[in-house]
C-alpha cells in the first residue's frame, strides 16, 4: 500500500469503523447488564477487522447478508446507529420496529439484508440476491458473512456450488474465529477446512489474517474487483478470535486459562493503532476517533432508552397483506 | 374461451405473467425442459436461461435463493417439483420467507410463489403423495392456495404472481389432466373467496384441492337420493372464506368438511371450530370431517384406495350427518 494522503484517510476510516463497532458492542453489553436490553446479544468484539476491512470495499448499492453476530457487519455497511440501538432495546424507532432485536438486525436502506438467527441461513439468500441483481442488469455484488460453524451445514455446499455454477457476483466471507458457539471448530470439522471446500466447489479462496485489518482491506479490494468484474464468486477465509463468550450471558469459562489474554495482544484495533502510530499519526488523533465513537454510542444508548416503546398494535402489523389478522 | 387441461391452464397463467412482467422468473429442477409436468413447456425458448433457471437438486437454495432474489426486487416462481421435497427447504420457507417481512419490521416483501404439486398421484407412495397444507395454514406470513379446477388454478396463479405476499401454491397434481375453460386473458382471482359448486339446503359440504371432483360426484349421488348439498370449494385456506361457509351453515345447520389430507389436525378442524365458535350449537346441529386416516400413504393401489377419501365415503358421511 502506498503511504500517501489517500491511504492515510483510508486507514483512519478503517480505524474509525472498527472503533465504532467496538464502542457499539461494549455499550450494548453495558446496556444489557443494566437490564435495558432484553434477550441475548452475540457480540463480535475482537473480530471487527473483518467486517470493517471487507465493507470498506463495498458500494452503497452492494448488498450483504449476515449471521447471528451481525452488529459489526451492519455498522460497517452503514446501518444507522440510532435505529440499531433502538432495535436492541426493543423500541418503536428500531430498524425493525422492535420486532427483530439484535439477532435480526437489518437495514435495507443501506443494502444490509439482514442478520440471521439460523446458522448458514444467509447463504442461499445471498446467492439469490446476486442472481436477482444480475437479472435486473445491476453490477452490484453481494457479500455473504458467516462463521466457521456454517460450513458444516448443507446450505454452504449448496450455495457455493450454485454461485460457482451460475458465476454469480458473490463474495463469501468466512469469519473463522475457531469456535462454533462453545465448540472448537476443529473438533467438528473434518478435512482441511473452508478454503479447500470452497476450491473443491469451484470457488477460489483466499486466506487472510482477519485481525490485520489492512490485509483484510487489501484482500477484499482484490476479490471485490474480481467478483464485480464478472469473475464469479470468491471466498475470503479470515481467521480471527472472538474475545467474548458466545452470548452476552456466557462468561466463556470454557476457554483455556490465558487463552483470551494472549489473544488480546493480537486484537485488530490495537494492531491497526500500532501501525498508525508507526506511520506517524498522532496518538491524540486516534484517541479522538475512539472517544467520538464512544460518545456516539452512549448518546445512542441514552436516546434509545428515552425512546418510546412500540404501540401494542404494531405486533399485528407487517405479517401479510392477504389474510392479515386484526388486532385483538 | 378455450378448453384446456389444468396443467395447461397453469402454464398459460405463468406464461401470461412472464410476458407481462420481466421481473418474473422461474427457478427449480428441470424447469428448462418444461418442468416435471410440462407446466413450463416452451418457456426456455421464449424467456431464455436467465429467467428459466434449471437448478441443481438443492432445495434449500432453490427456496432461499428465490427469497434473496425477491429481496432485491425480482418476483421468482420457486418450483419445488413435488410438494414432499419442501421438507428439504423448511428453514428457508418457515424461518426465512414467512418471517422476513415481520421480523424486519416491514422493510422487505418476500414476493415469491412457491409451487408445490401435492397429493396422491399414480401410486407414488409415502414420500410423493402427502397433503400437508394444514401445516402451512398454521404458519403466519404466507398465503395458502389450493385450487382444483383449470380456471381457478390459472386465476389464482396470476394473483399469486402479482401478490407481494409469499404464496404457497399447491398444484393439485392428480387433477392435472382435468379439463375446463380458461379465458383468453386470465383474470386474477382474489384470495379468500370460495367458489360455490352447487346450491343446496340440507347440508353444507366444504372441500378443496384433490377432493373437489369426488365431492362433485358425491353431490350428484346425494341429489339423486333427494339430499340437497350446498357445496363450497374454498380455493385458498389462508385467507379462507369464513363468511361464505358461515352463511351456508347458518341455512343448512349441517357441515361436512372433506379433504384428502389426514383428518387429525387437518384444516377441516379449523373450519369446524370456527363455525362452532361463530354459530354456536343452536345453528350448527351436526358437523363432521372426512379425510385420510392418520397413516402414511401406502403404495399398492388396493391399499391406497382403502385410505383415500372418495365420492362413496363423502356420500356415506353426508347421509350419516342427516340421520338424527
Ligand atoms: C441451524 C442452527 N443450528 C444451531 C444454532 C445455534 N447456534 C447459534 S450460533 C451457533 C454457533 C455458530 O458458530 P459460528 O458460525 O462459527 O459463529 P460464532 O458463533 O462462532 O461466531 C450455534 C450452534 C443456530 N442458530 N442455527
Amino acid at each position: 500500500m502506498n503511504a500517501g494522503g489517500d491511504n492515510r484517510a483510508r486507514l483512519l476510516a478503517l480505524y474509525g469503523t472498527m472503533c465504532r463497532i467496538r464502542a457499539f458492542e461494549e455499550t450494548a453489553l453495558a446496556a444489557h447488564r443494566a437490564g435495558e436490553i432484553p434477550g441475548p446479544l452475540h457480540v463480535s468484539i475482537g473480530q471487527e477487522g473483518v467486517a470493517a476491512g471487507v465493507c470498506l470495499n463495498l458500494r452503497p448499492d452492494d448488498r450483504i447478508t449476515s449471521n447471528h453476530r451481525g452488529h459489526g457487519h451492519a455498522l460497517a455497511k452503514g446501518a444507522g446507529v440510532a435505529g440499531m440501538m433502538e432495535e436492541l432495546l426493543g423500541r418503536a424507532g428500531g430498524h425493525c420496529r422492535g420486532k427483530g432485536g439484535s439477532m435480526h438486525i437489518a437495514d435495507f436502506s443501506v443494502g444490509m439484508l439482514g442478520a440471521n438467527g439460523v446458522v448458514a441461513g444467509g447463504i442461499p439468500i445471498a446467492v439469490g440476491a446476486a442472481q436477482g441483481l444480475r437479472l435486473l442488469g445491476s453490477d452490484a455484488i453481494v457479500c455473504c458473512f458467516f462463521g466457521d460453524g456454517a460450513i458444516n451445514r448443507g446450505p454452504f455446499l449448496e450455495g457455493l456450488n450454485w454461485a460457482a455454477l451460475y458465476r454469480l457476483p458473490v463474495l463469501f466471507v468466512c469469519e473463522d474465529n475457531g469456535v462454533a458457539a462453545f465448540t472448537r471448530a476443529e473438533s467438528v470439522t473434518a478435512g482441511p477446512g473452508v478454503a479447500a471446500r470452497a476450491e473443491a466447489l469451484g470457488v477460489p479462496a483466499v486466506p487472510v489474517d482477519g485481525n490485520d485489518a489492512l490485509a483484510v482491506d487489501a484482500a477484499a479490494a482484490r476479490l471485490v474487483a474480481e467478483v464485480r468484474g464478472g469473475g464469479g464468486p470468491r471466498l475470503l477465509h479470515a481467521t480471527t478470535f472472538r474475545l467474548m463468550g458466545h452470548t452476552s450471558t456466557d462468561p466463556a469459562a470454557w476457554r483455556e486459562v490465558g487463552e483470551v489474554e494472549a489473544a488480546r495482544a493480537e486484537e485488530p484495533i490495537l494492531r491497526l493503532r500500532a501501525h498508525l502510530l508507526e506511520q506517524g499519526v498522532a496518538p491524540r488523533t486516534l484517541d479522538a476517533i475512539e472517544g467520538d465513537a464512544r460518545a456516539e454510542m452512549s448518546q445512542a444508548r441514552a436516546a434509545a432508552l428515552a425512546a418510546p416503546w412500540p404501540d401494542a398494535a404494531v405486533a399485528w402489523e407487517d405479517v401479510q397483506d392477504s389474510g392479515a389478522v386484526e388486532a385483538a | 374461451m378455450a378448453e384446456v387441461t389444468l396443467v395447461e391452464a397453469a402454464r398459460l397463467a405463468a406464461l401470461q405473467e412472464m410476458r407481462r412482467d420481466p421481473r418474473v422468473w422461474v427457478l427449480g429442477e428441470d424447469v428448462a425442459r418444461g418442468g416435471l409436468f410440462g407446466q413450463y413447456r416452451g418457456f426456455i425458448e421464449e424467456f431464455g436461461a436467465a429467467r428459466i433457471v434449471s437448478t441443481p437438486i438443492s432445495e434449500s437454495t432453490i427456496m432461499g435463493a428465490g427469497l434473496g432474489a425477491a429481496l432485491v426486487g425480482t418476483r421468482p416462481i420457486i418450483e419445488m417439483r413435488i410438494f414432499d421435497f419442501v421438507m428439504c427447504a423448511m428453514d428457508e420457507l418457515v424461518n426465512q420467507i414467512a418471517k422476513i417481512r415481520y421480523m424486519f419490521g416491514g422493510q422487505a416483501r418476500p414476493a415469491v410463489v412457491v409451487r408445490m404439486p401435492h397429493g396422491m398421484w399414480r401410486n407414488s407412495a409415502a414420500q410423493h403423495s402427502q397433503m400437508l397444507e394444514s401445516w402451512f395454514a398454521h404458519l403466519p406470513g404466507v398465503v395458502v392456495a389450493v385450487p382444483a379446477t383449470p380456471a381457478d388454478t390459472a386465476g389464482l396463479l396470476v394473483s399469486a404472481i402479482r401478490s407481494d405476499d409469499p404464496v404457497l401454491f399447491f398444484d393439485p397434481k392428480n387433477l392435472f389432466p382435468l379439463k375446463g375453460e380458461v379465458g383468453e386473458a386470465i383474470e386474477p382471482i382474489p384470495f379468500g373467496e370460495a367458489r360455490r359448486m352447487r346450491e343446496g339446503t340440507d347440508l353444507t359440504i366444504v372441500t378443496w384441492s384433490a377432493m373437489v371432483p369426488a365431492v362433485e360426484e358425491a353431490a350428484l349421488t346425494l341429489a339423486a337420493r333427494g339430499i340437497s348439498a350446498d357445496v363450497l370449494d374454498l380455493r385458498t385456506l389462508w385467507p379462507w372464506d369464513e363468511r361464505a361457509v358461515l352463511a351456508s351453515v347458518a341455512r343448512t345447520g349441517r357441515l361436512l368438511v372433506a379433504h384428502e389430507a389426514v383428518t387429525v389436525a387437518g384444516f377441516g378442524a379449523e373450519v369446524v371450530s370456527r363455525v362452532v365458535e361463530r354459530l354456536g350449537p343452536a345453528r350448527l346441529r351436526r358437523a363432521a370431517r372426512l379425510g385420510q386416516p392418520r397413516v402414511p400413504v401406502p403404495f399398492a393401489p388396493v391399499l391406497e384406495d382403502a385410505l383415500k377419501p372418495d365420492a362413496a365415503k363423502v356420500v356415506a358421511a353426508a347421509e350419516a350427518l342427516l340421520r338424527d
